[in-house]
């Protein structure tokens, strides 16, 4: 697997070193003749227990570094593997139609469904198009008007969360983003039908909570998922942006963290690089997963869905009452 | 001419016996100035026009417990939850510990976080008000103010009760990490259930309310009120003003901003806040006897006839909820 050297992540470097070594003995014996397939499973075996070592063993800066590579599998990769049809929908039909949030309609292994999540861009160009994946309140309102859409007609909603934050703009203020947030929060505890939310990369603040209202919260093992972005809090807490490899490890935005903390249902595993190694796999494990928690919602009335999703949210917290 | 521009010039023609005391006075409390116009007011004249500049209108700020002498009629205050006091679910600590920081602010405020949660009259109208209060580690929302509130607002629609929180705060509360966060969607979840069965919230939006309060409990008003000149927003506006690398306008962000873009009904003096509740409450007690639905004949009873001779009291400083956790 060759990858452009940009995309290294400093802890993976030694891992590639050696990968690139078992592929220059493997070229230079294939020139010359001989057999090294003794050295090179010798090797191999090697490189995968470094890899094991490296990514069972990743600070919380270095989770949030996968969570934003720029390879990682968007909501758009994830769709169009997982679904046998897809129909975007556009806008808010209020003004706007924002291209860091989409969504539509879609059949997963036959059941129709509404896909939405934030969407980063695939390269420079298209991630300033989307700004990011950081949605404007348009993105918010076409978001729940898809929800509401889905609710109508007895489908899932499946969202898929990966963005730095809401937008932080003049306009976005202009435009109420602290309402539409708030407003898709209310009315995701009204909706019928399932919904199933999935941190797949970067779960950031209120701009992911946003669309992240669900029966269940799911989460994809090197995603993260944090009140605020650990540069953000190093600079307010500790007045040095410096110190965000502290703040990540202080502020408990593992998938692991999230569980113990009673916030996240359930782990979804990688791929033994991180997803953006196999987009593929990722999408496979995503769409297992959806399929098998879909499943066990269905067998619920609309009524206990709704009770439960509540108890789910108003269980969240620690306190002490004397 | 600032304050003390205008003090020093004063003092200047005074011996400085005469200047002496007055200090001590400022000092004492006695007197109080307005950060707005500098002018000195004797503070129980400031108090008793409910901390608002009488010569300028500038809203100084009200803690939690001044907040509740101006809207609640005397002697019907019934405090709820008092006894839920914050952990420190993180371990979490920055240039100070979490625990250490909550210790300061209790013995500062002699409060046990950032809201006070109860019910009581207003102008004789049963209500259930929650205020927070900025004193308190900036009125951030960790576990402690997201519990309360909805006790508060699952107390509300139990009892048929209008819902009123002053809001005052500087966001989700980052000590207590993502469990801070979800206090969004966990209020937000109760106002569903206020909302489902049409009964009354009005959120009043004070200085400053900003972040996590912004987008979650302060926009969900059936009717929203601001303060004058209050700061409200959710991003801030250093945040904004970094990625623009430009200077906002002045009136960004202000409670004026944002009923002229339609995101708050009105802007409403604090002197006139109480009546105004008082108002827009009785406008919504239900006209035709036969209301909606599935409410019980007791609590439609309630909800018709509480006044202050029937609120029944020991009901009202009952805990809520019986089914929670305590950790
Ligand atoms: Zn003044």
């Amino acid at each position: 697997m060759s990858k452009p050297r940009s995309f290294l992540l400093d802890f993976e470097k030694p891992l590639c070193e050696l990968e690139s070594r078992i592929e220059q003995i493997r070229e230079l014996a294939q020139e010359n003749n001989v057999d090294v397939s003794d050295q090179i499973a010798e090797l191999e075996e090697k490189a995968e227990q470094l890899r094991q070592e490296i990514f069972s063993s990743l600070t919380p800066a270095q989770r949030l570094q996968l969570a934003r590579h720029p390879r990682r599998p968007s909501t758009l990769d994830y769709i169009q593997a997982m679904s046998e049809e897809w129909f975007e929908l556009h806008g808010d039909r209020h003004s706007s139609d924002d291209p860091a949030l989409v969504g539509g309609v879609a059949r997963l292994d036959g059941i129709p469904v509404v896909m939405l999540g934030h969407q980063k861009g695939r390269d420079t160009k298209d991630n300033v198009a989307r700004n990011f994946g950081m949605a404007s309140p348009g993105g918010y309102r076409k978001a729940i008007r898809l929800m509401e859409h889905a609710n109508r007609f007895g489908m899932p909603i499946l969202t898929f969360i990966d963005t730095p934050g809401a937008w932080a703009g003049v306009e976005a203020e202009k435009q109420g983003q602290g309402e539409a947030i708030a407003f898709n929060l209310r009315e995701m505890f009204s909706f019928d039908v399932p919904i199933l939310s999935t941190v797949i990369g970067e779960g950031g603040s209120g701009g992911a909570l946003g669309i992240g209202v669900g029966d269940r919260i799911l989460m994809f093992e090197h995603a993260v998922y944090t009140v605020a972005t650990p540069e953000a809090c190093a600079a307010i807490l500790w007045k040095d942006a410096s110190k965000s490899g502290q703040a990540a490890s202080a502020l408990k935005i593992t998938a692991w963290d999230l569980k113990e903390l009673g916030i996240l249902d359930q782990i979804l595993p990688e791929p033994s690089r991180g997803a953006h190694a196999d987009p593929l796999a990722a999408a496979g494990v995503l769409k297992t997963v959806l399929k098998e928690n879909l499943e066990e919602l269905m067998q619920l009335t609309p009524g206990q869905r709704k009770e439960r999703r509540y108890q789910k949210y108003r269980a969240i917290g620690q306190f002490q009452a004397a | 001419m600032s304050l003390f521009d205008w003090f020093a010039n004063r003092a200047k023609s005074e011996s400085p016996m005469q200047q002496r005391h007055q200090e001590r006075e400022i000092a004492d409390g006695l007197w109080t100035k307005c950060p707005s116009c500098g002018v000195l007011t004797y503070t129980k004249d400031l108090q008793a026009n409910l901390m608002v500049c009488s010569e300028c209108n500038h809203h100084l700020r009200v803690d939690s417990e001044e907040r509740i002498q101006q809207l609640i009629d005397p002697q019907t205050w019934k405090p709820i939850n008092e006894e839920v006091e914050p952990v420190d679910p993180l371990e979490f600590r920055d240039r100070k510990p979490y625990k250490d920081r909550l210790r300061d602010y209790q013995n500062k405020t002699h409060l046990k976080d950032a809201v006070q949660t109860g019910t009581g009259l207003l102008d004789g109208l049963p209500v259930a008000l929650g205020v927070m209060d900025f004193r308190f580690m900036g009125g951030s929302m960790g576990s402690v103010v997201g519990e309360k509130l909805c006790r508060l607002i699952e107390y509300g629609t139990n009892e048929g009760l209008t819902v009123i929180i002053i809001c005052a705060s500087g966001g989700a509360r980052m000590q207590e990490g993502m469990l801070s966060l979800m206090q969004m969607a966990k209020i937000s979840g109760a106002l569903e259930r206020h909302r489902e069965a049409n009964l009354l919230y009005i959120p009043v939006l004070t200085h400053p309310t900003t972040g996590g309060v912004t987008a979650s409990f302060a926009m969900l008003g059936d009717i929203i009120l601001a303060e004058p000149k209050a700061m409200i927003g959710f991003a801030g506006r250093r945040v904004i003003e970094q990625t623009l690398r430009e200077k906002l306008p002045d009136d960004f962000q202000t409670s004026e901003y944002l009923l002229h873009h339609g995101f708050v009904d009105a802007i409403v003096s604090r002197t006139q806040l109480k009546k105004t509740l008082a108002n827009l409450i009785s406008l919504h007690q239900p006209f035709y006897p036969v209301r909606h639905l599935q409410q019980s004949d007791s609590q439609e009873l309630n909800h018709h006839t509480m006044n202050h001779h029937t609120m029944n009291h020991h009901q009202a400083t009952q805990t809520p909820i019986q089914s929670f956790e305590q950790s």
